[in-house]
């Protein structure tokens, strides 16, 4: 065998080990996304319920509570960032962090300090490798988040929030939260909102229809209970929507990594057969000539 | 009189544990056991550790432990979203 062609069959082998790896993670992505969007799916009662009772509460009690108005001076956000613990994944972390740094300039225009608070290694490594501070971070569960990871998360926010801004460094006004939504198998898209302070009654037309709700121990006793649980809750949502739509991403990246590593083969299997079919062409040119000559010489002997 | 009946959810972050029809439920709230029956007002508790147990029905009790955790009540309509179990 010739040494093109030795060389052509060894790219063929790697490539296809690499196929084979990329089909394997394609499949597992793939069998994930189910899983995921079946606990985005379990969640959404606990989520639904606590939003209800939460716009009740606040929309009906006149309570200036410090989680539903807004800051009058407000000198630091928090920006919550998830994004993946692994890449593989196309542009998922990027989409991610890129939406979050945007979300950081737009506050630092209004003239407020940030923190930083991330999920997942990659945005770990992206704030590192710019020696940027990071307020708070956490790693190893973005591709399979629990209640109990929200509600770690969920804690220090609210400390951080419940703590005074004006005077503790690392208390906080406002807390946005960055994650990729989840709309489709195909489409996820990154996106910022603001935790807290609570957008109260995002639909008008609930409002009117809202019961008159007796509290129980009191309006303000029921919101300071109820606001730490809407954290937790919405954090979990994020999470769990990112780990979906983080899945997502790796099975479409695989897949076109499978696609690319197939065409690959393809064209190498062509050039190693054309490769194979001068070698041959070469050796009965070789032989056709040497007997030639032998033939002639004879010939010129007699 | 027409039979008429609570409908119950308890759901916790996770999943929903349990929904159905029934006749009764009570809890611990902050200010003390509280039971709800048909046509209650509007409410709107915070839950203490301890147990919450629901009448349904067929007349099977249903006893579900919570550590914390809400309970609303409108419309004839209840939910307990525990925090845990």
């Amino acid at each position: 065998m010739g040494a093109q062609l030795r060389v052509y069959r060894r790219r063929m082998r790697s490539v296809k080990a690499t196929k084979k790896i990329t089909k394997a993670m394609e499949l597992i992505s793939a069998s994930r996304i189910v899983k995921a969007q079946q606990r985005v799916a379990a969640s959404s009662p606990y989520a639904n319920e606590l939003t209800r009772a939460v716009t009740a509460v606040a929309s009906f009690s006149n309570t200036n509570h410090p989680l539903t108005t807004p800051h009058a001076n407000p000198r630091r956000a928090a920006v919550l960032i998830i994004s993946a613990d692994r890449g593989m994944a196309g542009a998922y972390s990027n989409a991610a962090i890129k939406e979050g740094d945007q979300l950081v300039q737009l506050l630092k225009g209004r003239g407020l300090d940030v923190s930083a608070f991330l999920i997942g290694r990659k945005a770990v490594n992206y704030y590192r490798f710019r020696n940027r501070a990071i307020a708070g971070s956490w790693t190893g569960f973005s591709d399979n988040p629990t209640f109990a990871h929200a509600k770690e998360v969920a804690d220090s926010l609210i400390a951080a929030f419940l703590a005074s801004s004006e005077t503790e460094n690392h208390g906080v006004d406002e807390l946005h939260i960055v994650y990729t939504m989840f709309k489709s198998m195909i489409t996820q898209e990154p996106e910022a909102r603001r935790l807290l302070p609570l957008e109260v009654v995002e639909e008008t037309v609930a409002a009117g229809l809202m019961p008159m709700y007796e509290f129980e121990p009191s309006a303000p006793e029921v919101l300071d209970s109820l606001l730490p649980r809407y954290v937790e809750a919405r954090v979990y949502n994020a999470l769990l929507q990112s780990a979906a739509s983080e899945h997502a991403a790796r099975r479409r990246a695989m897949k076109s990594a499978t696609d690319n590593a197939d065409e690959l083969i393809k064209s190498l299997t062509r050039l190693a057969n054309a490769a194979r079919q001068a070698e041959i062409t070469q050796e009965i040119s070789e032989i056709v000539g040497g007997a030639d000559a032998l033939a002639s010489a004879s010939a010129g002997s007699e | 009189m027409a039979e008429r009946h609570l409908t119950v959810e308890v759901v916790s972050p996770e999943t929903r544990v349990w929904s159905g029809e029934a006749t009764m439920v009570s809890a611990r709230t902050l200010e003390g056991d509280i039971g709800v029956l048909v046509d209650h007002a509007p409410l709107l508790g915070v839950l203490v550790d301890g147990q919450v147990s629901i009448k349904a029905v067929d007349g099977s009790v249903h006893e579900f432990s919570v550590a914390g955790g809400f309970l609303s009540v409108n419309d004839n309509r209840v939910s307990i979203l525990g925090e845990s179990k």
